[in-house]
């Protein structure tokens, strides 16, 4: 509790030559005590009489204008306070036009297309283009999104262990990468097709490279969008499948996934170049190496049209906090004119099933509330990781869940104003009856 | 907040260094200030008369952009707003979006205290707390404030947490707020025509109220004006959600600019903390999983661009958590240590024959595993290896989890006087290094599960070993 002295107040009230003082003389001192905290004026007219408490309350306010903490008074029991009365009743709005200045970047996204159809020397009869922005995501009112995100369905060139939820939607094609592929595209409406070549690991299967672009092959003779060709992720192994992959898929412009710093990069860039690939250049939550690595590949003569970047994808809950930022930044720093980073970015949104959340029957915990049955948990678990790194930055989506892919493309197709609508009244939403 | 830099704070400060606010110097407080981690009246000596005006010229230069205000009283309070950046890596977001889930006064009396009793009692473990909901919206779907008051008075009988009340007729807020007042609930909401009788009844009651203006932002800002110049300054923004279609995507295109004007551009008229209200998916759908679906996805939009209250509707538990999860994760503060003390632990009432765990200092694995552990009351001990705030996979890729750093660990608790075994068990995702692990440290080793949710079943094969 600190106490003013009505001198002190007097004089600071003078030095801003406060009106109502001018003909006041205040004689002794009057102590006023103060708590912390909120305001209230009728304790002072008990403080001080009534006789005061006009001036008292000049005084207050003003005080408290200043900063001073006179507030809550003593309140002596019992008194309740009277409604503030220094403030207005209006009897009409004050008309007020909202507006702002929409942010403007100096750098757009390049625009990466993947798939070449007959024209291009490809065989693919659709294409899809990436990138090309110059806004966030959906800050539609600064800059459109001149392209929406794409989906890519994964599938495998073995079977493998899958979440519950996801294996359903696959078991009867498992044991064929071309049935697996058609059926994404035609069955569950992916833009493009992943194959991950797997089995080629030496600690799996140790396919040889020569065997696995015999996958692609049928991948691509399987489907008509654009593919995407992944290794198995062995920095030893992968350069060798990918230049095999690369040259049977010569001409249709498959993205190439992936090059790393860990890996002979420069094997994968040249076999993506002599081929007519595009290439992902994919590092692990850090923005230095991503732009080391983008560094390295302009070096190795790869066009900036050629290149699609993967920053690394966490799950909701295990990590999602560093992606989504990640991600943010690295948009941010490339429309600001970094273009080390203005590229399309992918993400393996697969990785929300991850988490145990998205796959576990139930909780190991006790103390946790019931998690809900899994054929559901599941699948929100991606939408939610897909669609937040979508608002982050990212453009092209590697997925499993149909149902989650299709959720995931209807929004960010609705959130890039592309989807019509019945208008729908949410004036009186407080009365809906649910 | 208008500083960037302590410089430009320390300017302001007394430059004694007297270390009353529990800093060494005054630049290691104007920091702090920067930061957000200190209340400038810990500097005590700021607060006397010779330095008033400069208290001031900070506070004010110190004050968040948005306006922080708080629903709700007691331990369950919940801030909102009070936000500094556009992007959480410029800084951090300071309030997490609440979450506020509805009851209705047409409810049956059991419905509604079970369904209260749900909403108020939901928990998930993560990162060692437990994450809990924020609010509840009562709805006046009778549209009779005898009903809606006898509804709130229930939902308070049964829980201590922040209340929304909800209505757009004065008569029936006012019979709530009779009820409710004292609990400083969030009236909502004040709209065009309402707005004179419920800015009344909020400068009676004294309880934040929300401005309603459906796709509307000049007369947002023209109520937002208003209720201000009347005094009512404890404001939130509902600028209308539109649950699909282009109504969808231009509710959120007037989030980023009303969020934009506040922060970058410093309208302070416009400033103050927003809401949006997902349960608008139930008017869209009819199948209740789809509208759950839907809902979950506007709560994700929303809890990322700039929603600082949400009122949702669905309670199905697989929604809840993943609503709740995505607040914490976006709003975890990046500049946070997310580290525990390593060493070893003891869980539960190790013996010399109980099994030892190794893990990392990752706060997010050691919680995971520590509670994997005491919830299925495994008596063990835990080697918690200083990773630097590491999880296992990305330590072991980056060195800070090496054989040799859990050979300290162990030799440094002494552990091989507590255990007689000599036995460790590793994660799943370092199988690499148990040979080495052994070699060096001569303890036999086994290659634990992936996931330490198996743990259990793990042990009931392999434990006690061979
Ligand atoms: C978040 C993250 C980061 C964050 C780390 C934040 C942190 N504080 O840990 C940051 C951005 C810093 C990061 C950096 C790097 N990362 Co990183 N990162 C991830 C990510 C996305 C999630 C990891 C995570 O937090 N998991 C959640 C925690 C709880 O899991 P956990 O610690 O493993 O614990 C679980 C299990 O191991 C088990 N468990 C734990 N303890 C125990 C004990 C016992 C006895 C048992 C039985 C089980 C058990 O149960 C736990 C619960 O499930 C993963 C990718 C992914 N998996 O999604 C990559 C990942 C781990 N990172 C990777 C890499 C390569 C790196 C970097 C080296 C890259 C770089 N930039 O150079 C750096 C290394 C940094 C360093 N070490 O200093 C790789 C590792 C590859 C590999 N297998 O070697 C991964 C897998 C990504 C990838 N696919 O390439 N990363
Ligand atoms: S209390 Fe104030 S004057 Fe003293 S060291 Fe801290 S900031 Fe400086």
């Amino acid at each position: 509790m600190s106490t003013i002295k009505f001198e002190d107040l007097v004089k600071i009230l003078e030095k801003y030559e406060i009106a109502e003082l001018e003909n006041v003389v205040i004689e002794g001192d009057v102590e006023i005590e103060v708590p912390q905290g909120g305001g209230d004026t009728t304790a002072l007219q008990i403080a001080i009489g009534q006789g005061a408490a006009q001036l008292g309350l000049s005084l207050m306010q003003f005080a408290q204008m200043l900063g001073y903490p006179v507030g809550a008074i003593m309140q002596p029991p019992g008194v309740t306070p009277p409604a503030p009365a220094e403030a207005k009743v209006l009897d009409k709005l004050i008309e007020a036009k909202f507006s702002v200045e929409p942010e403007t970047y100096p750098t757009a996204i390049e625009e990466v297309t993947l798939g070449a159809t007959r024209a291009d020397g490809g065989t693919r009869e659709t294409t899809v283009t990436l990138g090309g922005e110059r806004a966030l995501p959906f800050f539609n009112y600064a800059a459109k999104m001149p392209n929406p995100i794409a989906i890519a369905i994964d599938c495998f060139d073995m079977p493998i262990g899958l979440a519950k939820a996801v294996k359903v939607h696959y078991e009867d094609v498992m044991e064929s990468p071309g049935e697996w592929a058609k059926k994404n595209v035609e069955k569950f409406g992916a833009d493009m097709v992943t194959i991950h070549l797997i089995s080629t690991d030496p600690l799996i299967k140790d396919t040889p490279a020569k065997e696995a672009a015999k996958v692609v092959e049928e991948v691509l003779q399987a489907v008509k969008v654009p593919i995407i060709i992944g290794g198995s992720g062995n920095p030893d192994k992968d350069p060798e499948v990918l230049e095999a992959a690369a040259e049977v898929a010569e001409g249709e412009r498959c993205l190439i996934a992936s090059a790393n710093l860990n890996m002979d990069w420069e094997r994968i860039a040249k076999a993506a170049m002599d081929h007519g690939h595009v290439i992902l250049s994919w590092t692990q939550l850090d923005i230095n190496n991503q732009k080391t690595l983008n560094r390295y590949l302009f070096k190795a003569g790869v066009k900036r049209e050629d290149i699609v970047i993967d920053p690394t994808t966490a799950a909701l809950g295990y990590g999602i906090d560093y992606a989504f930022t990640n991600i943010e930044r690295m948009r941010i720093m490339a429309l600001k004119g970094d273009t080390d980073l203005n590229f399309p970015i992918s993400c393996g949104i697969t990785n929300a099933w991850g988490a145990r959340e998205a796959w576990m029957k139930e909780s190991p915990l006790k103390e946790d509330s019931d998690w809900g049955p899994r054929e559901y948990r599941g699948p929100l678990f991606e939408i939610v990781t897909g669609l937040t790194l979508g608002i982050a930055g990212g453009d092209l989506f590697m997925m499993m869940h149909p149902g989650a892919a299709a959720t995931v493309k209807e929004i960010t197709k609705t959130l890039a104003g592309a989807v019509e609508s019945k208008p729908v009244p949410v004036d009186d939403w407080v009365t809906l009856e649910v | 907040m208008k500083l960037s830099s302590p410089l430009e704070v320390y300017d302001y400060l007394p430059k004694t260094n007297c270390g009353e606010c529990g800093e060494t110097t005054c630049m290691a407080f104007a920091a702090k200030l920067i930061e957000r981690q200190e209340k400038l009246e810990a500097c005590k000596p700021i607060l006397e008369d010779k330095f008033r005006k400069k208290y001031e010229e900070l506070s004010a230069l110190l004050a968040p952009e948005i306006r922080e205000i708080v629903i709700g009283t007691g331990e369950r309070a919940k801030k909102i707003g009070g936000e500094d950046v556009m992007h959480r890596h410029q800084l951090t977001f300071f309030n997490e979006t609440a979450l506020i889930y509805d009851v209705w006064d047409t409810m049956d009396e059991a419905d509604l205290v079970a369904r209260v009793k749900a909403i108020a009692g939901w928990q998930k473990f993560y990162v060692g707390e437990f994450l809990k909901l924020h609010g509840i919206a009562v709805r006046s779907t009778s549209g009779d404030p005898s009903k809606f008051a006898a509804c709130v008075k229930k939902v308070l009988e049964n829980t201590d947490l922040p209340l929304v009340l909800c209505s757009f007729d004065p008569k029936v807020l006012e019979a709530g707020l009779e009820v409710a007042a004292d609990k400083n609930p969030l009236v909502y909401a004040a709209n065009k025509d309402n707005w004179k009788e419920v800015a009344e009844l909020v400068r009676k009651y004294e309880v934040p109220v929300a401005l309603y203006a459906p796709a509307d932002l000049d007369l947002l800002k023209s109520m937002a004006v208003t209720f201000s110049e009347m005094g009512i300054n404890d404001l939130v923004l509902d600028p209308g959600t539109y649950p699909a279609g282009k109504e969808l995507e231009e509710t959120l295109q007037r989030f980023l600019k009303i969020r934009r004007a506040g922060i970058v551009e410093g309208q302070k008229e416009i400033a103050y903390p927003l809401m949006s209200v997902p349960l608008t998916t139930w008017m869209v759908y009819d199948d209740p999983i789809e509208a759950t679906y839907w809902e979950t996805v506007l709560a994700t939009v929303f809890t990322i661009r700039y929603a600082d209250l949400m009122i949702l509707h669905s309670i199905e538990p697989y929604a809840l958590m993943i609503q709740r999860t995505l607040v914490d994760n976006i709003y975890v503060d990046p500049r946070r240590p997310v580290q525990v003390e390593p060493g070893v632990r003891e869980i539960g009432n190790p013996t010399e024959d109980s099994p030892v765990f190794v893990t990392t200092n990752f706060a997010l694995t050691y919680y995971t595993v520590e509670s994997d552990l005491s919830s299925n009351n495994i008596d063990c001990y835990i080697v918690v290896v200083n990773t630097e705030g590491i999880g296992v996979e990305a330590a072991l890729a980056g060195g800070q989890l090496t054989s040799a750093k859990i050979k300290e660990t162990i030799e440094d608790a002494k552990l091989e006087e507590k255990v007689k075994h000599k036995t460790l068990i590793i994660p799943g995702l370092t199988a690499r290094i148990s040979g080495e692990l052994e070699d060096l440290t001569g303890w036999k080793v086994l290659v634990g599960p992936v996931d330490s949710g198996r743990i259990p079943g793990f042990l009931d094969e392999k434990w006690p070993p061979k």
